[in-house]
């Protein structure tokens, strides 16, 4: 379990706990997260499900791959260094919190 | 007055987002959503993908827990089926012996599988995928098996086919059409995917139709009407879908190979709205009537048709879109392209990403992108703009220069 936070673009947080395999994304909408779309249902295709990541260098997180990098020049809002698709973003037994804002617009 | 009831019939993606969108639209009344199936509602798109290889739980493919459901106030009524509707009355009768009665009744019923119809096809051996249940059957099957025949080569079956050599099984693939996923790519893209197909060792053979199946103890054999017989431990059938109508039909709404439906997802029944892959729908983007078997149509046409039961003036005019995973290459389609008489194409990153941009004449109708997400993202914001024959300068821009132009106009909402 990994706990994650999530913080919204008004600054409401929510946290849950990821199980371990599971993408950021999938825990988010099961949990019933605002803010995220996942329209593809963790595809990489569709550019809905954009976080920003908290000191991401620092996270421990997968490298993004140049399918993720593709689609994150295609968000709807600001693409920044800390940009990452949360369906892409896989807990592992080991995985350090995380706290991440959710941006103002998906589509 | 009396709370006002809306029922939701069929709890698939499509039935969800009805429901999602009513609450957030601030319907307050009794909403009811009904679904065949015993599971609450789940991803259909990862049953033919990983699901396939063995290690996803189940409760991984739901869209939302239980409490969702209690939290939107939506009551549940999971492994029933709606036997008949009446109009006229505004109820439905459900398996289990109840009747409802309704004030808005939305038809999100699906579509299941178009079964193979030739001797030997009932057998036990033969596998489709549509649901959990059969996602669940073919890959504890496939854990078993050695070797797996595709009928069909549209997307699930090639999904799926994919996914089994992965596990490295033996997979062959009859296709009865001259080329694979005739109904959604062009044939260039067939030919990209009959060779990807071939050398990741798969047994292709297009323009092969099926004759009949011969059972042994152990597995079948697909006999074609023309060619050498295939053995397998396993078939997997993925030839279409039919849409689920048949409550509607009863019911005196009109139907034509699907439930017909307006830009407004309205029915011929003022009280009674359909979205998803059931609906024979006015499709104002692409100025025709058809009937889309996709994510994006269920998702979009839901909150049309949850507008539509609150009265709204919502309708829907949505960029048509659609991806497959298939061994390590995406393919993401925009737009409707089978009318297209020429066609341009631009190279990505690298050799195994590119895009093929297809018009009639000076107007761009779609691309089908291969593991070429920009080039895909862009194309859905450029369609959307409906620009007509204005798209033709696209066919002398680069990808950056498109990827810009995308980016550069605001995109029309709707």
């Amino acid at each position: 379990m990994t706990k994650v936070t999530f913080r919204q673009p008004d600054g409401v947080e929510s946290t849950i706990e990821v199980p371990d395999g599971w993408s950021l994304m999938e825990a988010a909408m099961q949990n019933d997260i605002n803010g995220l779309l996942a329209e593809c249902g963790g595809g990489c295709a569709c550019a809905t499900c954009h976080v920003y990541v908290e000191e991401l260098e620092l996270s421990g997180l997968d490298e993004i791959s140049d399918m993720e990098a593709d689609m994150l020049e295609c968000v709807s809002s600001e693409r920044r260094p800390e940009s990452r698709l949360s369906c892409q973003l896989r807990m592992s037994e080991g995985s350090k919190d995380l706290v991440v804002l959710i941006p103002e617009s998906q589509i | 007055m009396s709370k006002e009831i809306f029922i939701v019939v069929g709890a698939g993606q499509a039935g969800l987002q009805i429901c999602t969108a009513l609450r957030a639209n601030g319907f307050e009344g009794r909403l009811i959503l009904i679904g065949d199936e015993s599971s609450l509602p789940y991803q259909r798109p990862p049953l033919s993908k990983e699901f396939l290889l063995g290690d996803l739980d189940p409760e991984r493919l739901l869209y939302r827990k239980a409490e969702y459901f209690e939290k939107l106030d939506v009551e549940l009524i999971l492994d029933d089926t709606v036997e008949k509707l009446d109009a006229s009355r505004c109820t439905v009768s459900l398996r289990s012996g109840r009747t409802l009665k309704y004030s808005k009744l939305a038809l999100a019923t699906g579509a299941r599988v178009r079964a193979l119809e030739c001797v030997g096809s009932d057998s036990p051996d033969v596998c489709y995928i549509r649901t959990l249940a059969d996602s669940l059957n073919l890959r504890e099957r496939l854990q078993r098996a050695k070797s797996m025949v595709v009928v069909g080569g549209g997307f699930i079956g090639l999904e799926a086919g994919a996914m089994a050599c992965k596990m490295g099984k033996k997979v062959s693939v009859v296709e009865g059409s001259e080329r694979l996923m005739k109904r959604a790519i062009s044939p260039d893209l067939s030919e990209y995917y009959l060779s990807l197909h071939r050398e990741k060792g798969v047994d292709v053979r297009v323009g092969c139709e099926v004759s009949h199946l011969e059972q042994h103890q152990h597995g079948l054999t697909v006999v074609p009407k023309i060619g050498q017989s295939i053995t397998a431990d396993i078939v997997l059938v993925g030839i279409g879908v039919v849409p689920n109508s048949e409550i509607a039909e009863s019911a005196g709404l009109e139907c034509a190979n699907g439930i017909l439906v307006n830009e407004k997802c309205l029915t011929s029944d003022a009280n009674i709205v359909a979205a998803g892959d059931c609906t024979m729908h006015q499709n104002q983007f692409l100025q025709k009537t058809l009937r889309l078997e996709s994510i994006q149509n269920a998702v979009d046409q839901a909150k049309v048709a949850a507008s539509s039961m609150l009265g709204g003036n919502q309708t829907y005019d949505q960029v048509p879109w659609f991806w497959s995973d298939q061994y390590d290459v995406t393919l993401q389609i925009a737009g409707v392209t089978s009318d297209y008489d020429n066609h341009v194409r631009l190279c990505g990153k690298n050799e195994n990403s590119f895009s093929f941009l297809y018009f009639k004449g000076d107007e761009l109708l779609g691309v089908d992108s291969i593991n070429h997400p920009v080039m895909h993202m862009a194309a859905r914001k450029i369609l959307q703009r409906k620009m007509g024959d204005e798209t033709g300068i696209l066919k002398s821009m680069t990808v950056d220069e498109i990827a810009a132009f995308a980016k550069a106009r605001p995109t029309v909402s709707s």
